[in-house]
This record gives C-alpha cells, structure tokens and sequence, in this order.
C-alpha cells in the first residue's frame, strides 16, 4: 500500500494504492489520525480508486478516521470505490454511514 | 491420492504473507468458474480467516506455521450438479472458544469485530473443529448457476 498527499486549499486528498489489509492498515490509520487530529484539517478526502483490496482492520481504520472527524467537526469523504471496498462495507453497514462519492470531482463539489 | 485435491499451501503467520495468499488462491478460484463476485468473497473470507489466525491464535508471534488446502466439491440437488471448493485452514494454536469469539452488533460504530462478519457473509459453511492439538477451520463456498464452472479435478485425472 502506498499514501500519497494531495492539498486542495482546505481539503487534503490522500491517493491511496494497493492492497489495505493487516500488515499496512496502521499506517493508513495514523495518517488520517494525524491529518484529523494534528493537522485539524477541515476535510479529508480518501482516493481509493487503487485498492483492489481491502479487509476488516482496513475498515476499522476507515472507522477510527470517521470518529475522529466527528469529534472534530470536520469531514471524511470517500471516493473511487472498487467492487471489492464497496462488498466489505456492504457487509459491515458502513456505505451509508460514510460519506461515498463516484469520482474525485463529485467529492470535491460536495 | 484424493483427486478433488487442488492446492495445498504451508505459509509462517507474517501479515506480509497475506498478499502472497490472496495471489496463489484468487486464480485458483477463477479456473474453478466462480464469478468475480464469488472470487472477491472466497479472497475475502480466507484472508479474514489467516488474520484472525495470525492476531488471536497465535497471537501476533510471526513465525507459526499455518496451513490451507483446497479441494473441489459437489453436491447434488434437485437432479442438478452443483460445484464448489472446500477451504480447510489449520493452526497450532490454543483451542478457540467460540463462545468469546470477537464480532460486534453492526448497528454499532466500533473499530474491529468485523472479520467473523466478512467470514459468515461470504461463505455458505463455516465451521470450526478442534482436531488433536490443532484448530481447524472449513470454509465452504459453492457456485451460483454458472455454465462455466469446471471440475478441475475431473480435468487433471
């Protein structure tokens, strides 16, 4: 998995790529951390138009970051899902509790 | 020898291994005729199951060994042939108590308790086995009407 920083005045696009599973998710989960909590960035937009994959500790993180951003008023927006991301937050009934755009522009106008 | 046999695959409990798992199974799948849904689910499931092995069974030590084979299946219902694999996990870990077995309401928003939901989600059986001094874990996945399902087994005898 590789995170790559975007800044869009007071959006932070994180492009992400590869598989999200055990052995990385911590990383994804610091970094939205740190951009929510630390950097008090106003929205953070995920790119996961390159995850193929991605598992239950993966969504956790997912999760975390969302909590966060509530309790900083602040936004977490999804955007690119693959097939596989949008099964695993089917599962876990999460597509409707975060907020999912169909490509960047749609997020970024959100 | 049990020709339903397919693959067999011995990997040390290394998060950084899950990777190479989900490579060697996904095409497996894919020459066994499951639609690219059914793959992502059996993917889904047996990495869920790897992690769950690799965290809680042997507690985040990376050196134990876990093992996986796969074989064919069928079953006969209503005058028809249906085709699946069986997925059998082993590890040497403590027994499991299923009864403590870590999965949360959904309703609710929490971090982890998730896997065990992917694993029931995507499969039609799961089920857990102490056998000797090992846990064993069968996964069952069967093709939805898919004309072009195979029989490996049936091919390579």
């Amino acid at each position: 998995m590789k995170i790559s920083t975007r800044r869009d005045g007071k959006t932070t696009i994180f492009d992400i790529s590869g598989d999200v599973d055990m052995s990385n998710s911590p990383e994804l989960r610091k970094a939205l951390l740190d951009e929510i909590r630390k950097a008090k960035t106003p929205r953070v937009v995920l790119n996961l138009t390159d995850v193929k994959y991605i598992d239950s500790s993966g969504v956790a993180s997912l999760v975390e970051g969302l909590k966060a951003s509530r309790d900083m008023k602040s936004r977490l927006v999804i955007f690119g899902l693959s097939p596989s991301a949008r099964e695993v937050l089917q599962l876990s009934r999460l597509l409707k509790v975060f907020e999912v755009h169909d490509n960047e522009e749609q997020a970024l106008a959100s | 020898m049990n020709h339903d046999f397919l693959l067999k695959i011995k990997l040390r409990s290394h998060p950084r291994l899950l990777c190479v798992l989900r490579g060697a199974v996904e095409p497996l799948m894919g020459v066994l005729g499951f639609s690219d849904e059914e793959c992502r689910a059996i993917i889904r499931a047996v990495d869920e199951a790897v992690s769950n092995i690799m965290r809680h069974s042997y507690g985040g030590r990376l050196d134990r060994p876990i093992e996986i084979s796969c074989r064919s299946l069928r079953r006969h219902s209503s005058g028809k042939v249906g085709r699946g694999v069986e997925i059998l996990l082993f590890d040497h870990g403590p027994a499991v108590d299923t009864t403590k077995l870590p999965c949360r309401p959904l309703n609710e928003l929490r971090c982890g308790g998730l896997g065990l939901h992917f694993i029931r989600g995507s499969m039609d059986k799961v089920e857990y086995k102490r056998t000797g001094k090992m846990n064993r874990l069968r996964l069952v996945k069967y093709a939805r009407a898919n004309k072009k399902s195979l029989n490996l087994a049936e091919r390579l005898s």
